[in-house]
């Protein structure tokens, strides 16, 4: 808004982690009274944004200014002091205490050096109005609400501490219709007592109805700012568009003729609000994709075929016939032969303190062993052919496996399950947070798998990645495939529209997998 | 929902303790040879509270999700240090009540100091300050020996009254003084926050740090209570390694029974008081039924087991297998 003077303002900006930056001399101005939304696709830098505003990552660079006179944030705490408050997008509410508890968590009211229960709970109940929840009783359980309403509390812990600038990340992904138009409506009034409000939000809707302001970022820059309304959906993805492309992807086959009879098949899967009637199949040979932004429900897809989620709904079919996976030994099990590299390599991959070898042979400890003992030498063969194939980069086999690189702890998670030979292989974001070079070796050895008749799932944050591995893409969005994807329509452009929701060309949509 | 529902659903764990010593302690005197009589409930508290004291000082330290494998050896120490200190004239003796208390809680705080500032594993850090402080008690009490001032002693191993035992009173006074303030205090909220979800905690700006130090510091403090009770109840010092991990060992069985979440963030002290008040009471059963001694420790894991089972009936609802190893 030009004229108006800005009530904080963020000037070059940058922020490094490890060798990617995230933010690479952003700028940001925020105007009293006014709701202001950032977009961005994954990895825009819209959350190291917001993380560097509300005193949670220091940036490397540039200086940030409120009503014109400089600040830094140490922690949290002081940005709120500053009148900063960020409602983040994984809850930061403490289950174990009461809705008024936590509300007041920051700066409890106190009497005689003592929490004062009485006005505790009478400025929870007045945030809870204010938040439009005063449903919510402030003496339960954090921990006892469903996540809908928790996010309501979120924004009344909010307001309790009276806040000038307030952003609300992803604020709305978890709530019902019905809250979500209450939130509206609180956010108006916010609006209208002069606070500034950051809206990050991937739904175009929602964005139309209430910024005032828009910010595009890419690469971490800001690269455009505009008044709402005064660009058209297909505008805004065109802003988005743009990564540079780094990496060089292994040629993909002519398109694989129609698969006569898929290896892995979903119908109607669904469980609680993260998955919705997702249907899908992968046929031997082919390099499926997931796409959309992160949290649509990739990831739970991934673990209910891997036999993690209870209560999933919905049929799972290896090789066209229904199967009952209960778990993931059941899915490694050489019947369904499934194999699943984990997003946290570090929590989910690997067990750190053991060595390369241990690592290497876990998963398939009962094929290299008779009787209960490990036939040595068979399990020395199989590593040496691993780390071979892989060009596993390592001091040596008997050496921590948490003192490799990330690129090397990947191959090293990814040659575990290989020993087995699975047929079905689920990628979750695999080459997050490693080198170029090792992922190319990855693209190469997916392809590889492929050809040799694996049937490949791969979700990947990293739009190029899709276009460039994939011979098909079905996009997420709320836990649904909204989209699919085939070959030449695998492009950027369709890919960020669709994980948005809109439908910035004319190909037609589809829903679930093809029939 | 009414308020009371909620503050029911708070205090279960509390409440279920109470029941469980309540059922357990009726059974007890209507077996005793002797009734309920004050000289019943006079021995029975003092045996008690002694549990009490370190099972609350258990309990802090568990709030913030940590575990104080140490609070049996602050115990064996304080007793030790007591059997040479707390005798002689009124100053002295006060004098020395001070200094027996203020070793206690820096027992605590060199705990705390390790954990929170050294970012050492609590289990590990306070196996290793235990054999120090059980070190500085045998150094203190080769053999066992020493003694307090007898008045003060009886006095508070005693009846008020003729009828309520006195070492009742003081666990009700330092309920009063320690519990109360600490659970209603900005710190004790940082405590319980902090163990429930440390991430959400410090996003939330709140002071984790000092929170936990207080626990720590308070559990030195409140083990040194129990240990200052040992003394009065054995008029000696006994640097016993046994003994000291017997306590550390129950106490932690009493806070599981009064309710306190072994994760943390969840629980009180005055629970665990309840649950090693009944823990005590389920030992001491079988002597009041004819029973070989022998049996006790067998029927005390026994009902310890059931009682810790009833809490892993969460566990059914998990719907995401993954949420089983958070």
């Amino acid at each position: 808004m030009d004229g108006a003077v800005p009530l904080f303002r963020m000037e070059g900006i940058s922020k490094r982690y490890g060798g990617v930056r995230a933010l690479e001399k952003a700028e940001l101005s925020v105007t009293s009274g006014s709701i202001h939304a950032i977009l961005g696709e994954n990895g825009a830098g819209k959350s190291t944004l917001i993380k560097v505003m509300a005193g949670v990552v220091a940036p490397d660079e540039g200086r940030m200014e409120l009503e014109g006179s400089e600040v830094t944030f140490a922690s949290p705490a002081a940005a709120n002091q500053a009148g900063i408050v960020c409602i983040f997008q994984e809850l930061s509410l403490i289950p174990e205490l009461s809705v008024a508890d936590n509300i007041v968590i920051s700066d409890p009211p106190k009497r005689f050096g003592l929490i004062d229960r009485q006005a505790q709970r009478r400025i929870a109940e007045a945030a809870l109005a204010r938040a439009g929840a005063a449903d919510i009783h402030p003496l339960a359980l954090v921990k006892d609400l469903p996540l809908s309403r928790r996010q309501m509390v979120e924004i009344a812990k909010a307001l309790a501490r009276k806040p000038r600038i307030l952003i609300l990340d992803e604020a709305t992904s978890a709530l019902a219709a019905a809250d979500v138009a209450k939130i509206f409506g609180v956010l108006k009034r916010l609006r209208s007592e002069g606070l500034a409000l950051l809206y990050i939000s991937h739904r175009m809707n929602e964005i139309a109805e209430l910024a005032d302001q828009c910010t595009v970022f890419r690469n971490g820059r800001n690269v455009a700012s505009y008044k709402a309304g005064s660009k058209s959906d297909n505008e805004v993805v065109e802003l988005m568009i743009g990564r540079e492309y780094s990496h060089i992807f292994p040629p993909k086959p002519a398109r694989v003729p129609a698969i006569a009879a898929p290896v892995l098949e979903a119908r109607s899967l669904s469980w609680t609000d993260r998955l919705d009637d997702v249907s899908l199949t992968v046929g031997a040979g082919e390099v499926v994709g997931l796409g959309g932004l992160d949290g649509q429900g990739q990831r739970e897809l991934l673990l209910a075929f891997f036999g993690v989620l209870r209560g999933l709904s919905g049929q799972i079919l290896i090789d066209g016939k229904p199967v009952a996976i209960a778990s993931p030994a059941a899915a490694r099990d050489d019947r369904i032969g499934m194999a699943l590299i984990p997003e946290d390599r570090k929590t989910e991959g690997l067990m750190l303190p053991m060595t390369v070898r241990e690592n290497l042979s876990f998963a398939a400890l009962d094929r290299l062993s008779r009787g209960g003992i490990i036939d040595r030498s068979a399990e020395q063969r199989l590593i040496d052919d691993m780390v071979a194939l892989l060009a596993i980069k390592t001091a040596g086999l008997d050496i921590p496996v948490g003192a490799l690189s990330g690129g090397n702890q990947q191959k090293v998670v990814i040659a575990k399950w290989l020993m087995r030979q699975p047929r079905i292989i689920l990628l979750n974001d695999p080459t997050r947070g490693i080198d170029v070079g090792t992922k190319q070796e990855l693209y190469q050895l997916m392809r590889k798998l492929a050809d040799q008749g694996a049937a490949i799932l791969f979700y990947s944050t990293d739009y190029d990645e899709l276009i460039g591995c994939c011979d098909r893409v079905l996009v997420l969005y709320d836990g649904a495939v909204k989209r699919e994807l085939v070959g030449a329509e695998i492009t950027e452009r369709a890919l960020i529209a669709s994980a948005l929701n809109i439908h910035g060309d004319d190909t037609p949509v589809k829903q679930g997998a093809d029939a | 929902m009414k308020d009371w529902r909620y503050w029911l659903a708070e205090q279960r764990g509390t409440l279920l303790a109470l029941g469980i010593f309540f059922v357990m302690f009726v059974i007890y005197t209507s077996n005793h040879p002797a009734g309920f009589t004050a000289n019943v409930v006079q021995t029975a508290s003092n045996k008690g509270v002694l549990l009490a004291f370190v099972a609350m000082a258990q309990t802090l330290v568990v709030i913030t999700a940590g575990i104080d494998l140490s609070v049996g050896m602050i115990f064996t120490l304080t007793n030790c240090l007591a059997s040479w200190l707390v005798i002689g004239t009124g100053i002295e003796t006060a004098f020395g009540v001070v200094a027996v208390l203020g070793t206690g809680l820096l027992c605590g705080a060199i705990n705390g100091a390790i954990v929170i500032y050294g970012r050492l594993q609590p289990i590990v850090a306070t196996i290793a300050t235990g054999a120090v402080f059980f070190g500085i008690a045998l150094l203190l009490r080769p053999f066992p020996g020493g003694s307090v001032n007898e008045d003060l002693a009886d006095a508070l191993t005693g009846r008020l009254f003729g009828v309520v035992p006195a070492s009742l009173v003081v666990l009700l006074v330092v309920v009063l003084v320690v519990w109360v303030p600490f659970s209603r205090s900005v710190l004790g909220r940082a405590a319980y926050a902090a163990g429930s979800s440390e991430m959400a905690a410090y996003m939330s700006g709140v002071p984790i740090r000092r929170g936990k130090f207080a626990a720590y510091a308070l559990a030195g403090l409140l083990a040194s209570i129990g240990g200052l009770f040992l003394t009065f109840f054995t008029y000696t010092g006994d640097a016993a390694y046994a003994s000291g991990n017997t306590y550390t060992l129950f106490s932690i069985a009493a806070v599981v029974l009064g309710g306190v979440s072994l994760f943390g963030g969840k629980g009180s002290a005055i629970g665990a008081i309840f649950g090693a008040l009944a823990f005590r009471t389920i030992g001491d059963l079988l002597f009041v039924f004819d029973f070989d001694p022998l049996w006790q420790p067998l029927f005390q894991g026994v009902i310890l087991l059931i009682a810790v089972s009833l809490g892993a009936f969460a566990l059914f609802r998990v719907r995401n297998r993954l949420e089983w190893f958070l």
